[in-house]
């Protein structure tokens, strides 16, 4: 290749940040990395690693704060980093164009979709309004959005996050970009919406022949879509080469570390169990039959019912955890067990006893025995309370304690959640992400809590800080014995941790069992779906899962919430017409199963045959793909 | 959308009855009634009684009321107690005119002015400008109105040499430009007043807008710095800024007693305070009224323009 092929490269890039007493701090120090026509390069890293910020000085943009260190930034041949806003103008949208991590704040909520996908080619005089029409039109077909000729139209709050993130790959490209960035675009996403936004990427890419820069920290995702990988770390080029080099032979230790960290392909057998040692007759907390919404409807019933008929279970000192796709009702749930959403069916049992539904009739020793997590520490810490006093609070209020007490049962707590003592008299905004969460968790234990409901509380964290706070919960649960009811939309980690899972679709349970069985066959459809969904550390898992019965049939299609029968009718590739989406599907258990329930019109039997046939057809396009690589 | 906005008026007619109710037991639980304070101290209990009757005074106090407001729907106030022969509405009819004449020109000249230099601060954060303008309007929402009404007269009668420092004469026969003139220093005094709050809640309001993603993605696509504020910006910061106006416009209304009584012209503040003096509070009921009204009505137009300018409740999915 020749230098006339080098899209956009860095000279020894620095980027410095402004500290308040006007010194400045280095953030990105001294980096080399180079993007060519058609090819797609991913910088990877945890955050703080400057993968953002590098990947914005191709747009020749600083984020506020941030200041040019030196080097120079070359975007076509042109140094963006000496020029200002106006000089800068005709290259951003028209010749590098740049997709952000949450397309739902990315997108004007006033402003209808196609004037936003237009409007870079119209304002730099390439395209007329009809032109650049054209090509949307063009774009929104090949992307695969539902209604392409009309989804322009509509405003940015009418359509799903899967599909604004597809729109935005939309508006990125309506302008012909050579260079595109990509910065986490599907991070936000649940499993399912990310392989079919990836592929949608993908495709675009290699038809438009544009070079690309991917930013992510997910090993998985680069290994999909990237042909050359910067491993960055705190401002600097730890390694960098071709992707498969990276992803078979990783040689720095901060690559192997991240490897390392990868979230292991879900299966049975690698969960790490409670022992049975705080066991007591009764359960923990026992969710019986539970109908929730939300809304005020007639006869008492809420407008938008979620949840229907919810049975969980959870045993002393045990961990449950709750998956499914982004509005399946996880939360809910939580929400209906804290009492902050008071079911208007069913009941909640405490150490066998029954609850009151709303929050505010139930005592105080209840209100303590169920403490909630919530999955951003950001805005769960108070920022004007110092950590010693968000810590206090709970337990003046719980256990009574002041005074010289309170401060060491602080301590005790810090020590507990593996944060040194000084942090009490820290603020939140002090801390880093994770420790930050530990704060948290160390607030909920403050009460001595017998069950903790856990809301995605790992996953707004990079993925080496987010498998230490899944260590430090597996040790609170050895020590305390407190059970735990963990929600998250990421099956790794729910298997790495919990005893049982509870696999929620739309509101309705569709299995659930000890981890080992729901991770084995026979699966639920919607399980199989779930877990094959999530990607595989290899060049090729894409295309592979793509070809699947399960994929063809459940992605690209939302949560839809049904009154009778399966909810998954619409996604799942063996329902029967006429019996699955009018009655109620039966919990079948598992014969061969100790409390595994599938909730499924077909058979276990039917169930375990389809897996077999699924694993049949992985293996065919296995060796599809060896006979097309030996010839 | 529209049961949003009905339900709006809903709570807007609400308001109107629960404010009448606390007005009208307001002015019963003070000592004397209408009958009493008409006829004075002297009179016999008999005369009294007899005027009590013929007002309705007898009867039990939900009938006083529903026949008062009643009353206060088809626009008759009653009689004013200070002097029988005077009707209330006659009476806020004189006033109303200069009150309305003033505030309209005010929010006519004041209103664009103050939102568009905001905005223009808005675009140029930390600049020169913006910091001249940060600076007045501080010092300005800090100055009592008085004073700023005083630095008004000083600097154009008695500096420049134009204006009256008094309005005097009648609004009788004259166009637009002349009721400017004629209350020039009124409206110049007022709109400075609102100015200072105004600029700072539509600067707030669309700096705001401008540190959320999108407007950064706009930056990001070469979109100019004027498009961005109005075609990005703007629409997104009109919620707050129309309840700002609002307020606003309200006070122009009730509450600028100060400034009528400065410049010595009559409006209905003043018509309300020589009410409280002559414990006329027929008057005060009536006023009231009003006031309420007035403010129920611009609040409405203001969640009803938030309503509208928000696209998710005018596009539901």
């Amino acid at each position: 290749m020749s230098d006339d092929d080098i899209v956009f490269e860095t000279k020894d890039l620095r980027i410095h940040a402004m500290r308040d007493d006007g010194s400045e701090l280095p953030i990105v120090k001294g980096v080399d990395i180079q993007v060519k026509r058609g090819q797609v390069v991913a910088l990877i890293g945890e955050s703080g690693s400057g993968k953002t910020t590098i990947s914005l000085s191709s747009l020749g943009y600083c984020k506020p704060g941030l200041v040019w260190g030196g080097g120079e930034a070359n975007l076509l041949g042109h140094d963006v980093t000496k020029m200002d806003t106006e000089e800068l103008r005709p290259f951003r949208g028209e010749k590098v164009a740049y997709l952000a991590q949450s397309a739902a704040a990315t997108f004007n909520p006033s402003i209808r979709i196609n004037e936003q996908v237009t409007e870079a080619p119209v304002l730099h005089g390439t395209k007329t309004q009809e032109e650049a029409n054209k090509r949307a039109n063009e774009l929104y077909h090949a992307l695969e959005l539902p209604n392409p000729d009309s989804i322009g139209d509509r405003y940015p709050h009418q359509v799903s996050g899967g599909q604004l993130q597809r729109l935005m790959a939309a508006m990125a490209l309506c302008g012909d970009p050579d260079l595109l960035v990509l910065d986490e675009p599907t991070t936000a996403l649940d499993v399912t919406t990310q392989i079919e936004v990836l592929k949608a990427f993908k495709k675009v890419i290699k038809e438009e022949g544009a070079a690309a820069i991917y930013v992510t920290h997910d090993l998985a995702v680069v290994a999909q879509i990237a042909d050359y990988i910067v491993v960055l770390y705190s401002g600097e080029i730890k390694e960098k080469g071709p992707v498969d080099v990276i992803v078979n032979n990783p040689q720095h230790p901060y690559t192997q570390r991240l490897m390392a960290a990868v979230r292991p392909t879900p299966s049975a057998g690698m969960g790490d169990g409670a022992d049975g040692s705080h066991r007591r007759e009764a359960p923990a907390l026992e969710a019986r039959a539970v109908d929730a919404g939300y809304g005020k409807g007639s006869d008492g019933k809420p407008l938008v019912q979620i949840l229907r008929d919810v049975n969980v279970t959870i045993e002393r000192g045990h961990t449950v955890g709750v998956i499914g796709e982004s509005g399946c009702g996880k939360s809910t749930l939580a929400r209906v067990m804290a009492g902050l959403l008071p079911p208007f069916g069913g009941q909640i049992n405490l150490d066998g006893g029954e609850l009151p539904g709303a929050l505010t009739s139930r005592k105080r020793s209840e209100l303590q025995k169920i403490q909630f997590v919530y999955q951003m520490a950001d805005t769960a810490l108070n920022p004007r309370q110092r950590i010693g006093d968000i810590l206090g609070r709970p337990l003046e209020f719980y256990h009574n304690l002041r005074g010289e007490k309170k401060r060491e049962r602080v301590q005790q707590l810090l020590e507990l959640v593996e944060l040194p003592k000084e942090f009490a008299a820290r603020f939140p905004h002090e801390l880093s992400g994770g420790q930050k969460q530990r704060v948290n968790l160390a607030r909920s234990m403050a009460a001595e809590p017998e069950v903790m409901l856990c809301d995605e509380v790992t996953s707004a964290l990079d993925s080496i800080v987010g498998a230490n706070v899944i260590k430090l919960l597996k040790g609170l649960r050895k020590e305390t014995g407190v059970s735990f009811v963990f929600i998250s939309h990421d099956l790794s980690t729910v298997a790495s941790f919990a005893d049982e899972i509870v696999v929620l679709y739309a509101g309705r349970v569709a299995e659930k069992g000890p981890v080992d069985q729901v991770l084995a066959p026979p699966f639920h459809p919607y399980t199989r779906l779930l877990i094959s969904s999530v990607p595989e550390m290899r060049v090729g898992w894409l295309e592979e899962t793509m070809g699947s019965r399960e994929a063809l049939a459940g992605i690209s299609r939302g949560v839809t919430i049904t009154k009778v029968g399966c909810p998954f009718f619409d996604r799942c590739p063996v329902a029967i017409d006429g019996t699955c989406d009018k009655i109620d599907p039966p919990k079948r258990a598992d014969p061969h199963g100790h409390g595994h329930v599938i909730e499924c019109h077909r058979e276990i039997d039917e169930l375990m045959a389809e897996t077999a046939y699924a694993q049949a057809q992985i293996d065919a396009a296995d060796a599809a793909a060896n006979a097309g690589g030996e010839a | 959308m529209y049961s949003m906005i009905l339900k709006r008026l809903g709570i807007g007619a609400i308001t109107v009855v629960a404010v009448s109710v606390i007005i009208f037991l307001g002015t019963k639980v003070l000592p004397g009634d209408a009958a009493q304070i008409r006829l004075g101290q002297s009179a016999t209990p008999e005369a009294v009684a007899a005027l009590r009757a013929e007002l309705g005074l007898d009867l039990p106090i939900y009938q006083q009321y529903l026949q008062w407001f009643g009353n206060f729907i088809t626009g008759n106030l009653g009689q004013s107690l200070s002097n029988p022969d005077v009707q209330i509405t006659s009476l806020i009819a004189d006033r109303y005119e200069n009150t309305l004449i003033v505030s309209v020109l005010t929010a006519i000249i004041g209103v664009p002015i103050s939102l568009a230099l905001g905005v223009m601060a808005a675009m140029f954060p930390g600049s020169i400008y913006d910091r001249i303008l940060t600076f007045t309007s501080v010092t300005l929402v800090a100055a009592p109105e008085f004073f700023t009404a005083t630095l008004m007269v000083l600097i154009f009668v008695f500096a420049l040499g134009i204006g009256n420092a008094v309005v005097v004469g009648s609004t009788e026969g004259k166009d637009l430009f002349q009721l400017i003139a004629h209350f020039a220093l009124p409206i110049a005094t007022l709109c400075f007043v609102i100015a200072s709050q105004l600029i700072r809640m539509s600067r707030a309001a669309v700096l705001n807008v401008m540190s959320s993603p999108y407007i950064e993605m706009a930056i990001l696509k070469g979109v100019p710095r004027k498009r961005i504020i109005l075609r990005h910006a703007l629409f997104n910061a009109i919620g707050p800024i129309v309840n700002v106006v609002a307020l606003n416009l309200a006070y122009l209304v009730t509450g600028v007693i100060v400034i009528e009584i400065y410049f010595g012209y009559q409006g209905l503040a003043s018509l309300i305070v020589q009410g409280v003096q002559t414990r006329d509070f027929v008057l005060i009921q009536g006023l009231g009224m009003i006031f309420c009204g007035t403010y129920v009505v611009l609040m409405l137009a203001a969640d009803i323009a938030a309503i509208v300018s928000n696209p998710r409740l005018r596009h539901p999915k």
